[in-house]
């Protein structure tokens, strides 16, 4: 196998392009170097981008935030403005693996890795991120929520790889919130997640919401019916059951090991509300 | 496949070696440097028992290549006692019998000094969020939290 580190975004692109066996572009790595000790992958050649000074950074762009594919957990919860203007957002990274996880792993790593039950993806789907996306072709965005098409797949090119996730600029009186079920109180995998980004007028009324459910589909999807709930409301006891209702409605998922499909179902929903009431929260809303 | 010539730091000593592209920052440490104090529990990330620092950032050396540790600063448990001067947390673990077959000691220790250097005075709740990473089967944790919890106070007073 051989080590590639490139310093720049076009030097990557290239040793990309110009590998011809199967080259991994390694990130954190919490997950390609388990994949490669179990035997799921077996790389020819792995491309570092933690070298590339522009892919370590968090910073302001366009209003809103821009994070580096390189930059850890714990680096974004550090980052007191980010976390100030995009709270869910950081919660639902923070919430992957231990300390030492959050030491290496990174945001564009957990959406490339495409696990139906990462927990930062619906986070990063109901604030609208969108993943920059270098390759031969040159530069593209896509929106967080078509980055992924099924489990372990993403809509990635040979040659592609992403460089950073931007975050919009987040409107006066607004919040997000992620919440995940887990049957123990951390280091485990999301039976449900669901994250609620929402933005109220000056009276308290929802002007505009987004919701996305994980671990109830073979990818993180965005639930238009169950924004729709929440939309012209103040985000009462009577949106907030129809938005429960909305989301169990959205929620298809498997049974398996960690939970029934009827749980899932109705666990999509209480998450839903409890996600909706701590946006509203942070948004400026009476709780 | 030729081998990667690697310049770091280990406990702020530079250390040069070689090492093959797959390897692990664990292999390089144990097989081909001899500081076999951080175990390999899981190699995948679970356990915690390789933890060590990378320019002071708590990480499991098992996900982290060698060739990854080029132009860092790694710290292990090796550079955590001061010749024969034990660290306050070593001297607080062999007071409260946190460990017992100490394998994960080595891991433990260097998550907790890692926490004690970001958060000096951390509740209970905190340190054990902490330290989730790092698993103990003999202990049943709450001497190894009491420890750290010593340990933090008597560093407290100590500054």
């Amino acid at each position: 196998m051989q080590y590639l580190s490139p310093t720049t975004v076009d030097d990557a692109v290239r040793l990309l392009s110009s590998q011809t066996g199967d080259c991994k572009v390694l990130a954190g790595g919490t997950d390609l170097l388990v994949r490669m000790r179990s035997g799921f992958a077996e790389p020819d050649s792995i491309l570092d981008i933690k070298r590339i000074d522009e892919l370590r950074r968090i910073a302001h762009d366009d209003g809103g935030w821009r994070v580096g594919a390189a930059v850890s957990g714990a680096e974004m919860g550090e980052h007191a403005d980010l976390v100030a203007d995009w709270p869910g957002v950081v919660e639902a990274v923070n919430l992957i693996g231990s300390t030492q996880i959050q030491g290496r792993a990174t945001m564009a790593g957990n959406l490339c890795n495409a696990s139906p039950a990462a927990d930062s993806v619906p986070a990063m789907i109901a604030a609208g991120a969108v993943a920059r996306i270098a390759g031969p072709d040159g530069i593209r965005d896509i929106a967080v929520t078509d980055v992924p098409t099924g489990p372990g797949k993403t809509c990635l090119k040979p040659g592609e790889f992403i460089t950073s996730i931007w975050l919009p600029s987040r409107p006066d009186r607004s919040g997000d919130a992620y919440l995940r079920f887990i049957p123990r109180t951390e280091m485990d995998i999301a039976v449900v997640g669901c994250a609620v980004a929402l933005t109220l007028d000056a009276g308290g009324t929802c002007t505009a919401a987004r919701v996305s459910l994980g671990a109830v589909a073979p990818t993180a999807i965005l639930v238009d019916a169950a924004a729709d709930t929440l939309i012209g409301t103040t985000v009462d006891d009577t949106a907030l059951d129809a938005l429960a209702r909305a989301c169990s409605d959205a929620a298809k998922p498997i049974a398996d090991k960690r939970g029934t499909v009827e749980f899932r179902v109705h666990v999509a929903g209480v998450l839903a509300k409890r996600a909706a009431i701590i946006a509203k929260t942070r948004a400026g809303g009476a709780p | 496949m030729s081998k990667i010539h690697v310049t770091t730091t280990i406990n702020g000593d530079p250390v040069e070696y070689l090492c093959d592209a797959e390897d692990t920052l664990l292999d390089v440490l144990r097989d081909h440097l001899g500081l076999t104090g951080s175990k390999e529990g899981c190699g995948t990330g679970d356990c915690g028992a390789c933890s060590v620092t990378v320019d002071g950032r708590l990480v499991c050396a098992c996900l982290m290549l060698g060739a990854e540790a080029a132009g860092h600063e790694i710290g292990t448990i090796e550079g955590m006692a001061k010749g024969d001067q034990l660290h306050p947390l070593q001297q607080k673990f062999i007071e409260h019998a946190a460990l017992q077959c100490g394998i994960c000691t080595p891991g433990i220790l260097v998550a907790a000094k890692s926490l004690l250097d970001h958060n000096p005075d951390p509740s209970e709740e905190e340190t054990r969020y902490w330290l989730a990473g790092n698993l103990c089967r003999c202990t049943g944790y709450d001497k190894i939290i009491r420890a750290v919890l010593d340990a933090a106070k008597d560093m407290r007073e100590a500054s």
